[in-house]
């Protein structure tokens, strides 16, 4: 429960000292331990059933300045139909768009159960006060949206703030009332895996319901390492509080077989009950053509071409 | 003044020690053999095969001539992936740059001659007819060179038409296409392992398209080398892409995948024709069938093998018909 854990911090003496207490990160073992994932063969059917669990976890995501209607209805058409020359595939778990665009989305979604996931807190540089930050939530949570993306204050938490970063996603994940919220960490911007585990640490316990590693605009992205430092975390706070948290890896994650792999390291680390849309999500917009090329491949035989897969 | 360090105190010995020699007793003329290993060329490096796999021709003499990459069908898969990223970029350039870097090709085989005379030798060719192969393909570059900037004039068309229109047919590179060379081992001199791999090469690229080439599985060495040749030539990596390996493995995927335009086969094997008559239909691909061709004679060369692999794209521009409107002038 998100109160226990927020009484259980401010408990705390000196909260600001509590988060440099994460955990150090062997930076050498987590890269080792993270290339290990990649070499696990998965084949035939096993790889047919994770190519339709990773096409069912995607958020099909455009965030763009030069984003429109149109392109939006496109993508949520999209979502609900990935390829129809290929009866009952799965559809993505959710769409990921700015807050003006979700109203948009809600509607041509319609009943289809699809998800709206929207950025907010001045996505993607979060530098913006934190009143503006909480209208900007409010507003994407009053257009629609099943899940609020905020990016954490990046600067503030350089500069050892980080009560104010704490205090700012529990702000936040207040005014998203009963959307969940997923927490950006922008892990190519915090340099360290320490610090990555940091952020991690002081999501989760200000009441993310997701991490996530990136908001795609910055690289890195997501890698496999960042992620592994990050499910870890999750892992622990589990043990800890007994409450999951979901991930999320976004950006740079294009290809079905680095997809497959994240699977298979969210298995090992995490277990089973992860693996679903409700607790991991890829945030993607090419992944899903490149799985449906990959389905296809596997149903026909014949090597597939970008050209007769929709662009989205 | 200090002694002057003698050279040959510095000598090193076959097994890395430094050996101290008598002065003046002469160098040993022993050495390792420094053997090339053949690998394969995708997306401009010369990466081994993902299988891991090789297998050991043999000239006629049964003389082992080396370890050659047995391709599978994931590296044809990479190759046709490294293709396609390279079309736009490809098929941007200006012609007339195109046509540079093919005689830049030409340029760099002329001065590895020596090198592909020696391969052709090992490879039961005598010297003379080496000689002959390697000057006719430098020679073929230099033909296909010249072609790169001429043959859209030859074949594009300005059309008449009843409406008011400005409508022409120009030739556009079809995108990638997929080749299994000639096997280079028919009698008679007809075909040869690189003349007959530069002929179906060189135009396909000339056009304006890339492509993925299995090179001949009997002899294979002239093909790595000029792989060799093509990277030193500024010609952009992922143009052209050079595996080695039995046509009787990959025939079926060069022709059903479906982000290949084109396919060109050369050899006489009608079931192999079969297959690739039926398989090209999936994405309608371009087939050519280059089994009667004689690559040393004249009929080795021409522009149409250029069109081979292009398509002809009509425009309808709108203009105004000012004869036809009653004058207004």
């Amino acid at each position: 429960m998100v109160s226990g854990s927020l009484t259980m911090l401010s408990d705390l003496p000196d909260r600001q000292a509590g988060f440099s207490l994460s955990p150090r990160i062997d930076q050498v073992g987590v890269e080792e331990r993270a290339s290990r994932f990649t070499k696990r063969s998965i084949k035939k059917e096993s790889k047919l059933n994770g190519l339709k669990l990773v096409l069912n976890m995607i958020d099909l995501t455009t965030l763009e300045g030069k984003d429109t209607a149109g392109k939006v209805k496109q993508l949520c058409y999209k979502a609900m139909h990935p390829h129809d020359s290929y009866p009952g595939l799965p559809t993505v778990a959710a769409i990921c768009v700015y807050p003006s665009m979700v109203k948009v989305a809600k509607k041509a979604l319609g009943d289809s159960g699809i998800k709206i996931a929207s950025v907010a807190t001045a996505f993607p540089g979060g530098q913006a006060p934190k009143d503006v930050k909480i209208r900007d939530t409010k507003y994407a949570v009053h257009e629609g949206a099943d899940e609020v993306d905020m990016v954490i204050s990046r600067g503030k938490f350089h500069a050892g703030e980080y009560n104010f970063v704490f205090d700012e996603i529990a702000a936040i994940k207040e005014a998203c009332g009963e959307a969940r919220l997923k927490v950006i960490l922008e892990t190519g911007e915090l340099g360290t895996f320490d610090k990555v585990r940091r952020a991690s640490d002081i999501a989760m316990h200000a009441g993310a319901d997701f991490i996530k590693t990136s908001t795609g605009k910055i690289a890195p992205a997501a890698t496999m390492p960042v992620t592994l430092v990050m499910l870890e975390a999750i892992r622990d706070f589990y043990y800890k509080t007994g409450r999951m948290i979901g991930m999320k890896p976004a950006g740079g994650i294009s290809k079905s077989k680095l997809a497959l792999h994240y699977l298979v390291m969210v298995k090992e680390v995490l277990g089973e009950d992860w693996l679903n849309n409700h607790w991991f999500r890829f945030g993607a917009s090419s992944l899903a053509n490149d799985v449906l090329m990959q389905i296809m491949k596997e149903k026909t035989g014949v090597y597939q071409s970008a050209n007769y897969f929709s662009v989205d | 003044m200090e002694k002057a360090i003698k050279k040959s105190s510095l000598k090193v010995s076959e097994n890395g020690l430094e050996k101290p020699t008598a002065a003046g007793k002469p160098v040993s003329t022993k050495r390792l053999e420094v053997m090339k290993t053949y690998k394969i060329y995708i997306g401009g490096q010369f990466p081994r095969t993902e299988s891991g796999r090789y297998y050991i021709p043999t000239n006629a003499a049964g003389k082992k001539l080396a370890n050659v990459c047995l391709s599978s069908r994931k590296d044809f898969r990479d190759a046709v992936v490294a293709a396609r990223g390279a079309v736009s970029g490809w098929s941007g350039r200006a012609a007339f740059n195109r046509s540079q870097i093919l005689y830049r090709m030409a340029e760099m085989l002329e001065g590895r001659k020596a090198q592909f005379i020696d391969e052709l030798i090992q490879q039961d060719a005598t010297k003379a007819k080496a000689e002959k192969e390697v000057n006719l393909s430098i020679d073929r570059l230099i033909y296909y060179a010249g072609w790169c900037d001429k043959f859209q004039q030859l074949f594009s068309s300005v059309n008449p038409v009843a409406s008011s229109h400005f409508n022409f047919s120009v030739p556009e590179p079809t995108g990638v296409v997929s080749i299994i060379a000639p096997q280079g081992d028919l009698p008679a001199g007809r075909q040869g392992s690189l003349l007959g791999l530069v002929s179906v090469i060189a135009p396909v690229i000339a056009g304006g398209n890339t492509c993925v080439v299995l090179a001949s599985e009997t002899k294979p060495l002239c093909a790595v080398t000029f792989a060799e040749v093509l990277n030193s030539s500024d010609l952009p990596g992922g143009v052209v892409n050079i595996l080695t390996g039995k046509p009787s493995e990959l025939a079926s995927w060069f022709v059903d995948h479906m982000d290949v335009n084109a396919t060109i086969y050369c050899e006489k094997d009608s079931t192999v024709q079969k297959m690739i008559r039926e398989k090209s239909a999936l994405n309608l691909k371009r087939i050519s069938l280059y089994d009667k061709i004689n690559w040393y004679s004249e009929e080795g060369q021409s522009p149409y093998f250029i069109m081979d692999t292009q398509e002809i794209k009509t425009t309808w521009h709108p203009v105004e018909n000012i004869a036809g409107a009653g004058g207004g002038y």
